[in-house]
Parts: C-alpha cells; sequence; structure tokens
C-alpha cells in the first residue's frame, strides 16, 4: 500500500525514491515531494492535533502559510519543533513526529479539551487564571503548557552552525513566481545587478502549480527556462531557499538562506543557514498571493483544505488527499481546481458554489447558490453536508474538500515600514496602500495583477520603472502569450447555520463565535480582537486567517471592511530558528574574552580568574593546603604589606594624550587641575559627567611637555575615550591634541610592598635612579629594564604600600612577570589578584567602581575641594547645584562592627541605633566591605549623611536582602596607615 | 540604517554608538552671568520632535569620528551628514 494517492505526471522525480517516517511509521516519496504533499500521496490526511481543543487536523495550504501541519522534525540534538510540513523537503531518512498529542495521533487523550469547548471560549485565561497571583507561575501555567501547546524543544545545544553575511545589488527581486521572474529578466538583461530570492525550492511560484501555458511551453518548464538563462548571467543571483523575512530601515532586506535543510545533516564544512542583510538601491514584491477559507462548521476536517492546494499538490507534487474529492469556491478560480483534478484521474464529486449564477466550468456536478453547513468524519473527512439553494439539504461523500473564498495579495512586506493595505473592492481584498519601506515597489498578484499575463507583464515594467530611476535603461522584454483571465467572485466568508463551530484560525483554535464574543465583550478594535482571541498570532500569523476575521466583525459592526481596518504585518516573514539570528556569535564567540599578558603564567600558578566585561583577570593564586579562597587572599594581602606583591594591572584603560594643548585639554576633562603638573610627575585625576557626577578616575603622567599618558577603570575605557574624543571634536575643536587607546599595546604590573623598591632595582637597569630621592612618590620616567627594554615606570599606590607600576611593550609582559617573579624570590614575592587588590584598596579608603556607582558627586567621594573653581571644566558648572551641596550630604566614610565576629555587609543601609528601619530613616548604606587581615575584622566603606562629622557614633547597618542587622561604628575610611608614611618611604 | 560617513562614505549603523541631540554642542559659556541655568537648560532640556532630528552619531568602530546626523524620527530617513567638528566651528567654538 504505497502511494496510493499519487498520480500521474507532476514534478517529482519518481527515478528516486525517498525513505522517511512519521510518528514511527515508515512511508516512501520521491524527490522534488515536500513532507505534506509526500504523506498525502501515502494516504495521510491527519497531521496534527489543534493548539487548544487537541482537534484532529490536516494540511491546509502548500506553502509556508500553513497553520495547521506542524511536525517536529528531526531528531536528537537537531530535533525542531513548529515545522511546516508543507515547507519541509523530503530527503532520505527523515523522521517527523506530530505534535501536541497524548498518547498518539489517532488517540489523544487531550481531545477532552474539545468537549468542554464552551468554556475555553475567547479571553479564557485571562477570565478563568486570575486568582491568586501566587498560582500563576507554579500551577497554572505548567498546566497550561502541558495541555495546550505546539511542540517541544530538544533541550540540547544545536550541533549546526549558522553564518551571516551581506549582500549588495541594484534590485532585489522578492519571489520567483511570473512577476519575479519576468522582473529578473527585464532587469538582468539590462546589466543590472540582480538578486532574485524564493522560500521555494523551486523557482516559478504558482506557474508550477497551475496547468497554464506561457507561450508554447508549460509554466513550469518556462520557469525553469527562465533560470537558466538568469543563472547565465553573471550580474543575477539566484537564491532559492531563501525567504526574505523583512524590509528594515532605509530598504535594508533581510533574508534567510536554508543552505542544508533539505539534507539530513549539514555536509562538512557547510553551515545550516545564513541571515543575509540585503542592501538592494530598489526592492520590487513580487510575492503572489494568498487564498483564503470560507469559515463553517466542523470545517478543519483533515481533508478540507484550499482549492489552490489542493490543485498545487496535485499538479505540481502528484499528489491527492483523497480519491473523491468536491470544491467549495465562492470564485471562477476554486473551479480550476475542480477541472485540474478530473484531468488527473479524480473522481470530483461536486463543485459547490455560493453564487447563485456560478458558471459551470468543469465536467462534474455543479451546485450553484448552495453552501458546506456541516461534515462529518472522526479523524478525516468523509461527508460534507450541503444546504442546495431551494433550501434542501444534501449529503455528500468525499474525502477531501477544496475551499476558495478568494485570494489575497501578499501585502506582508508592505507593512514592515508601517505601510497600511487599502481595500480594494472588485477585487473584494487588500492591496498594498502607502507608506512601503524605501525603495520597494510591488507588481504581480501582490499587487492584485492576478492573472499571469498581468504578473508577467507588471513585473517587466516595474523592474524597468526601478533601472530608470537608477539612472539605467531597461529595454521591454517580448512578453509570451499566458492565461489572461479576470477575478470573477461574490465576497462571502463564513456560513451561517447551527451552533456548531466554525474555524476562523485553526493554528489558534479561534472560531466565529469566538469573534462574536469578542465583539459582545466589547473588543472591537482589529488590535484589540487579535489579542482577545488570539487570532491571527503564532507561527502563521493569520496569513490565511485574518481577512475572515476582519469580516466577521465588520459584519457584527454594521461596517464595511475597509472601516473596521486591519491588523499590519511585522516581520519576519515567517518564523526564523534562533540559531541564524545568533550565527556564529555563540559561547565563545558571543562573549569573547581578553586575556592579559600574563594570563598563561597566571594559568601555570593555578590562577582563579573572574570576568571583568571581556577581561580574565586572576581573582587569586591558591598555595597547595589552601582549602578557602580567603586564606589565599589573606595570605596575598599579607605578603603585600609585609614585604612585596605583583599585580597585573594591564586591564586599565590606557589613553595617550598628545599636542601642544595636551595639558589645558586634560584641564577641562579633569575636575581637578592638571595644566600645571610637572613633566616626570603623575597625578590623580577626577573626571565628572557634565551634571557633577563622578564619571571615572584614575592617574595621569605626564611623559612630556606634551604627552600624558591616562588611566581610567578597567570597566569605564571605552566610555572615557568616547567621552574625551567628544569634549576634543564637539566642545574644543581647535585644540592641538591626539587621542588613541594604548590599553592593548603596554602589560603593566603594580609591584607593591615595602621591598617593592629592592625588587625593581633587580629589573630596572641601574643608570636608572629609582631611591626615594631619586624617583619620589607619583613620579614617572621612561626608563629601560632587563638590559635595554624600554619601559614606563609610575610611582603610584592603589595598595597604599610603597608601590611602582612597571609597563612594558605587551609582547614582553609574560617574559617580564616571569623576570619579577624569579627576582623577588629572595623577599618571598607573592603574586596577588583582584580580590587581594580589593581588600587592600578598601583598607587604604580608596574609591572604586562601587563608589563611583553613578549617583556620587566629587563631595560625596570627599574629593570636593578637588574641583577647581578656577577653571572650566566637564561638570564644574553643575556640581555646584543646591541640591548637591546641601550640608547633610553623603560622605565617604568607613564602618567597622562594634562586635569583631560580625560582618560588615556590602549593600546594607545605616540607620540610628533607636528607630523605624525604613526608607524615611536611611542614613546611608555601605559600597565595599572586606575581611581585613591587617585589623583582624569585617570592615566597610560607603556612604553616610553628614559622616565626616559623624566618627566614632554607633549604628545599625541592616540588610534585608540578606536578613542581617549588625551594630557598626562609623570610623575613618583610611583604616590602614591614615597618615600615608608608607607610601612615601 | 546607513549612514553616509563624509570622509569614509557610507557605512553601516552597527559601526557607530548614538550619543543624542546635536544641540549638545553648545555648551554655554561657563563665566555667563546665568551659566547654572544655561548649563541646566543645556543639560536636561531637549525637544524630542517626531520628524526631522540632528543628533550626535560616534564612528567607535571606524575612524572615531563625531557626526552630526540629520535623521526623520519617524522614518529613519538621513539627509545630511556632517563632522561634528565642523559643525562646532560654525558655531564659533574653537579653543
Amino acid at each position: 500500500m504505497t502511494q496510493i494517492n499519487r498520480l500521474d505526471g507532476g514534478q517529482v522525480n519518481r527515478g528516486t525514491t525517498l525513505n522517511f517516517s512519521f510518528d514511527g511509521k515508515r512511508y516512501q516519496g520521491h524527490a522534488g515531494d515536500t513532507l505534506a504533499s509526500a504523506l498525502l500521496a501515502n494516504d495521510v490526511r491527519l497531521m496534527g492535533r489543534s493548539f487548544k481543543y487537541h482537534r484532529p487536523r490536516g494540511v491546509l495550504a502548500s506553502g509556508s502559510e500553513e497553520p495547521n501541519a506542524l511536525v517536529e522534525l528531526r531528531s536528537g540534538n537537531r530535533q525542531e519543533p513548529n515545522t511546516r510540513a508543507t515547507t519541509v523537503e523530503l530527503f532520505d531518512g527523515l523522521e517527523a513526529k506530530s505534535q501536541n498529542r497524548w498518547p498518539s495521533l489517532k488517540f489523544d487523550a487531550m481531545a477532552i479539551n474539545d468537549r468542554f469547548s464552551n468554556f475555553l471560549t475567547a479571553g479564557f485565561y485571562y477570565k478563568t487564571f486570575m486568582w491568586p497571583a501566587a498560582f500563576w507561575e507554579k500551577i497554572y501555567e505548567p498546566i497550561i503548557r502541558k495541555a495546550a501547546g505546539l511542540g517541544s524543544l530538544s533541550l540540547q545545544d544545536d550541533p549546526d552552525e549558522y553564518d551571516k553575511g551581506f549582500l549588495h545589488c541594484d534590485v532585489l527581486i522578492v519571489g520567483g513566481g511570473p512577476a519575479g521572474l519576468a522582473a529578473a529578466l527585464t532587469a538582468g538583461r539590462a546589466g543590472a545587478q540582480v538578486i532574485i530570492a524564493d522560500e521555494d525550492f523551486a523557482f516559478g511560484g504558482r506557474l508550477n502549480a497551475e496547468t497554464f501555458a506561457i507561450g508554447d511551453q508549460s509554466g513550469a518548464d518556462w520557469a525553469a527556462t527562465t533560470v537558466t538563462e538568469l543563472q547565465a548571467l553573471e550580474n543575477v543571483r539566484c537564491m532559492s531557499r531563501t525567504t526574505i523575512i523583512g524590509a528594515f530601515d532605509h530598504g535594508i532586506c533581510g533574508a534567510i538562506e536554508r543552505v542544508s535543510d533539505h539534507v539530513a545533516t549539514p555536509a562538512s564544512g557547510k553551515v545550516r543557514q545564513i541571515l543575509w542583510r540585503i542592501y538592494g538601491k530598489k526592492t520590487l514584491l513580487c510575492a503572489g498571493a494568498i487564498e483564503r477559507p470560507i469559515a463553517f462548521e466542523n470545517n478543519d476536517r483533515p481533508g478540507i483544505m484550499l482549492a489552490g492546494a489542493m490543485r498545487a499538490y496535485a499538479n505540481r507534487w502528484a499528489a491527492t488527499p483523497a480519491q473523491q474529492v468536491s470544491v467549495f469556491t465562492n470564485n471562477d478560480d476554486g473551479h480550476r481546481t475542480a477541472i485540474d483534478l478530473i484531468a488527473k484521474g479524480v473522481n470530483v464529486a461536486a463543485v459547490i458554489d455560493t453564487r447563485a449564477d456560478a458558471p459551470r466550468l468543469a465536467d462534474c456536478e455543479l451546485l450553484a447558490g448552495a453552501q458546506v453547513i456541516d461534515t462529518s468524519g472522526r479523524l478525516g473527512l468523509k461527508f460534507v453536508n450541503i444546504r442546495l439553494a431551494d433550501g434542501s439539504k444534501r449529503f455528500i461523500e468525499c474525502g477531501a474538500l477544496g475551499v476558495s473564498g478568494g485570494w489575497n495579495p501578499n501585502v506582508h512586506m508592505t507593512c514592515h515600514q508601517r505601510g497600511r493595505p487599502v481595500w480594494n473592492e472588485r477585487l473584494a481584498a487588500f492591496v498594498p496602500g502607502g507608506d512601503l519601506p524605501v525603495g520597494l515597489s510591488v507588481a504581480g498578484a501582490a499587487n492584485g495583477e492576478f492573472s499571469t499575463a498581468a504578473a508577467l507583464k507588471a513585473g517587466s515594467t516595474q523592474a524597468a520603472a526601478a533601472l530608470r530611476d537608477l539612472g539605467m535603461t531597461a529595454r521591454a522584454i517580448r512578453l509570451p502569450n499566458a492565461e489572461d483571465e479576470g477575478v470573477n467572485l461574490a465576497p462571502f466568508w463564513f456560513v451561517k447555520h447551527g451552533k456548531g463551530r466554525a474555524w476562523l484560525d485553526q493554528q489558534n483554535d479561534v472560531t466565529v463565535k469566538d469573534v462574536k464574543l469578542a465583539h459582545q465583550e466589547n473588543f472591537k478594535s482589529v488590535e484589540h480582537l487579535k489579542r482577545y482571541t488570539t487570532l491571527g498570532m503564532a507561527t502563521d500569523q493569520g496569513k490565511t486567517s485574518n481577512m475572515g476575521g476582519l469580516a466577521i466583525m465588520a459584519e457584527l459592526a454594521g461596517k464595511t471592511i475597509p472601516e473596521v481596518g486591519t491588523t499590519i504585518y511585522r516581520p519576519p516573514y515567517s518564523p526564523v530558528a534562533m540559531g541564524v539570528l545568533a550565527g556564529r556569535a555563540r559561547g565563545k564567540e558571543f562573549h569573547p574574552v581578553r586575556e592579559t599578558p600574563s594570563h598563561k603564567w597566571a594559568t601555570e600558578q593555578g590562577a582563579s580568574f573572574v570576568e571583568t566585561g571581556n577581561w580574565l583577570r586572576a581573582q587569586w593564586f591558591p598555595k597547595p593546603g589552601e582549602t578557602h579562597w580567603r586564606e589565599s587572599v589573606d595570605r596575598e594581602v599579607r605578603a603585600v604589606r609585609g614585604s612585596v606583591g605583583v599585580c597585573d594591572v594591564t586591564t586599565l584603560g590606557k589613553i595617550d594624550v598628545q599636542g601642544t594643548d595636551a595639558a589645558t585639554f586634560l584641564n577641562r576633562v579633569y575636575a581637578n587641575a592638571f595644566a600645571k603638573l610637572p613633566v616626570g610627575k603623575t597625578r590623580y585625576g577626577l573626571m565628572l559627567r557634565e551634571d557633577g557626577i563622578a564619571m571615572d578616575d584614575g592617574t595621569t603622567a605626564r611623559l612630556a611637555e606634551d604627552q600624558f599618558v591616562m588611566t581610567t577603570t578597567t570597566a569605564n575605557a571605552v566610555a572615557v575615550y568616547r567621552h574625551m574624543e567628544f569634549v576634543h571634536q564637539c566642545l574644543w575643536p581647535d585644540l592641538d591634541v591626539q587621542l588613541i587607546s594604548t590599553t592593548e599595546s603596554w602589560a603593566q604590573y603594580a609591584v607593591a610592598g615595602p621591598n617593592s623598591r629592592k625588587l625593581l632595582q633587580k629589573i630596572v637597569d641601574p643608570e636608572f635612579d629609582i631611591s626615594n630621592e631619586g624617583f619620589e612618590f607619583m613620579a614617572c620616567r621612561k626608563i629601560t629594564v632587563c638590559g635595554g627594554l624600554r619601559a614606563r615606570l609610575f610611582r603610584i599606590s592603589f595598595s597604599g604600600e610603597l608601590a611602582f607600576e612597571i609597563a612594558v611593550p605587551t609582547r614582553y609582559g609574560d617574559a617580564l612577570i616571569r623576570r619579577i617573579m624569579e627576582a623577588g624570590r629572595e623577599f618571598d614575592a607573592v603574586a596577588y589578584g583582584t580580590e587581594a587588590l580589593g581588600v587592600m584598596r578598601i583598607e587604604k579608603g580608596h574609591a572604586a567602581g562601587n563608589e563611583l556607582n553613578g549617583t556620587t558627586t566629587a563631595l560625596n567621594l570627599g574629593m570636593g575641594r578637588m574641583v577647581s573653581k578656577k577653571k572650566d571644566s566637564i561638570g564644574s558648572s553643575l556640581s555646584e547645584r543646591e541640591g548637591l551641596n546641601l550640608p547633610d550630604a553623603l560622605a565617604l566614610v568607613g564602618f567597622k562592627p562594634t562586635n569583631n565576629n560580625d560582618k560588615v555587609t556590602a549593600g546594607g543601609h545605616l540607620m540610628a541605633r533607636d528607630g523605624p528601619v525604613d526608607a524615611a530613616h536611611d542614613q546611608g548604606y555601605v559600597t565595599s566591605a572586606a575581611h581585613s587581615p591587617i585589623l583582624n575584622s569585617s570592615i566597610g566603606i560607603g556612604f553616610l549623611k553628614d559622616g565626616a562629622n559623624r566618627m566614632g557614633e554607633c549604628m545599625r547597618l541592616v540588610s534585608p536582602l540578606t536578613g542581617t542587622e549588625v551594630e557598626i561604628e562609623v570610623v575613618s575610611a583610611h583604616f590602614v596607615d591614615p597618615e600615608g608614611e608608607r607610601l612615601r618611604a | 540604517m546607513i549612514i553616509n560617513h563624509p570622509l569614509l562614505g557610507p557605512r553601516d549603523a552597527q559601526e557607530f554608538t548614538y550619543l543624542g541631540d546635536a544641540s549638545l554642542i553648545e555648551r554655554p559659556d561657563w563665566e555667563a552671568e546665568d551659566a547654572q541655568d544655561q548649563f541646566h537648560d543645556y543639560l536636561y532640556l531637549r525637544d524630542n520632535p517626531a520628524g526631522s532630528h540632528r543628533e550626535l552619531w560616534f564612528h567607535e568602530i571606524g575612524d572615531r569620528s563625531w557626526l552630526v546626523v540629520t535623521r526623520d524620527t519617524t522614518t529613519h530617513e538621513i539627509t545630511s551628514v556632517e563632522m561634528a567638528r565642523d559643525v562646532a566651528r560654525a558655531k564659533g567654538r574653537s579653543k
């Protein structure tokens, strides 16, 4: 019993038989089949269960507009849910599973939902699962997700690769039907750079689905011949399996090319899909039209499909859903299905036409003025129940019914820049309106030019017009003779009959009744209708269903369809895999890691690393026997304060500032004075935002009269550079100053501790005096190290100890850290990481990112007097605002627990010893806290109202987040060496 | 979006970082009588037009030029792109 519904002819290759399975059962099809056509050929009409009611469903359409036949394709880590069987190209070994059913497609226990349909109408979720709120996430949602929904995810990593690419052309042609091919011929022969894209694997569009002749060829042959000519032109790129997903700003289009979806697994080195960004000077939309159904009771049984889809399956894929079929139509085009299926040897029981004056076009029974009022058949159509023109009823036995309510121009892309389609009375359809995306024009059925001849002509004419706009000339091409029938249709949207359900949106289980309910409950605007009933949502975005919903709403509201209006479409045109949007930016490619020059060495030392931005920094260096990170950090701190330690500070931003006005420039960027900084000296600088809030800080060294080297915090390196370029280019463009980021050019190490000088004297070449007299605190100098290597030395300290920072060109960074550690062996030098660095700066009361947190001023930071009032600098004017200078302004202070065993918690808020704990009584907060191995106590720094005048006060530190409340004492933030004697040693 | 850089030609908007209203170029004189008020207006008062808007973009992944881009906020159409330093000079900014 193989392929009993396979017909003669068609465009499948019978020479290639392909094996595939659906729900574990094995079938055969041919090359050129889709999964849907192969299933129909094998007499499988039941392909899925509906979203909400678990109704048995079959295929409705033959393209990407399909709402019903959604399957889980492939298995294992390549399993993809909600794949439309109509667009899946058959390959050998294809595996597909139906969705949303349990235990099997034929017996689905959840079909019980269908019995309770009265409770599951529009707005069901909004009305039912409202209280209590706590139930929503834990109880309601999991139940609903299990009962209603579509396919399931593999929950495994996607094994495939995806690419992104850029393409440029004169004309992008969207769609390869008659209009698109005629346009491509016209533009291609004129020498323009042309891209023609079609979502299908074969060019031709409806030409492959119809029996129309073009000239003396069949439509399909003409399409194939045309594509052969186009492919031979170097200036034309034919992209099949490529969906244009949207028209974006400036007329740039996005496209998904499915490179490997038609094979079981991508060939070695091939990606699965490519996301293209196409820069076309002009875009020609030739996307054709999409047929719309008529709603009637039980119109969702497997076997009931669009009439145009039925003849596409017969003509292109040589498959019929059943051996006896009927057609239900309100227009002449529906009759073509009957004519074509009869020609293929299928028995057509009747054409049921709503029009009393329907013409008899097919060689079968015509029931004019009749309507299908109901259907029967449990898992597939068996009978249609017809009300004849005279009111009498009649049953007709058939396994499939082709339904046509007319065709809608595929206006999707015309809406992507908020364009609204307009109603065309003659066609009873929306056609493209104004506000089209930049450079876009529309030709063919997408523009309401439905006949083949009209489409060919429009494609050619519009292509020539587009080229003219670009200053190119195109000669008219000779158009072959083609079918040129007009549209002959009497609008008809839904059959009025009994109380049964008539389906509008099969993907979301929205019925005519649901639209009526929405109207009754005053959700009358089309946008409300959509959201209340879910009409037009999910993977098909209502391509086949929106029109019916609008028409019913119009009737209920007593308005015309154009008065009711239409929702507009947004990109993407059809669902897009997340993987292709990510492209290669996954994992490490999404979040690249920057390694410091000492990274390899630090790894050898067993360092634990922390991510700071993209940088990986050594956090601490555990020694054998240390079981807790605090042991390592405490040891590192003690070693630095006791002897000497080395820390990689390469990640700090470095900006080289040069020019005769460099000093003037820095004077404006920094709040404190820089103009008079002598050559060979370094100064701490505080940078404000224009609103007076601290932006960043760091040290800047004057290496020469016209050269400074600025350091920024690691986190703000990029933003500070951008800000400085703004200040230069936009505010003082004639200052002679040049800026360049040199963060990556220099490896820089802090060497800190009482023995740091002794250690460095073994590294720095002997001609450079680095004694306290020869190289005093805050000195800087260009030097050489290790026998002639150029380097920079700064005597600056973040730890509060005698300390230096030494910089060498990045490529020597690894050698230098090894040389320093070797030289430091006699001093028991340690490597220390960011944690010890943090502990020591808190012990010293130095502000860092936690304190420069985007809300604090120089005054808050205890640096109010640094802001020079004698000069103009960014932020200086507004930092004088009254509100930033209140007497009880927050001030940076230190905190110690009264009870030595208590812990200071960063983020905790300060409250008076007695009184309420609430925001109104908030006195300040702790920004940074650490265990100080020197004081053997938990300590913290933070901001307290009028803090400078509250030393010694006992307060409560409350942290509702961690549920702690401890008593602390307000102390100076300078816990260690408050006089700064060690620095200057 | 494509920004037609005066020096480098058409470049994709991804290469740029956005700042905001180009009136940020017109920074007040810090020594004016009402400098506080002027700075307040400069920093906080902005027009938010539906239509043509002059704004600052930084060619961060490029040549590090600040540009003044005139963009229609309703359509994203860009009608002019100038070097910010030229605009600043035209407004009398110098050293």
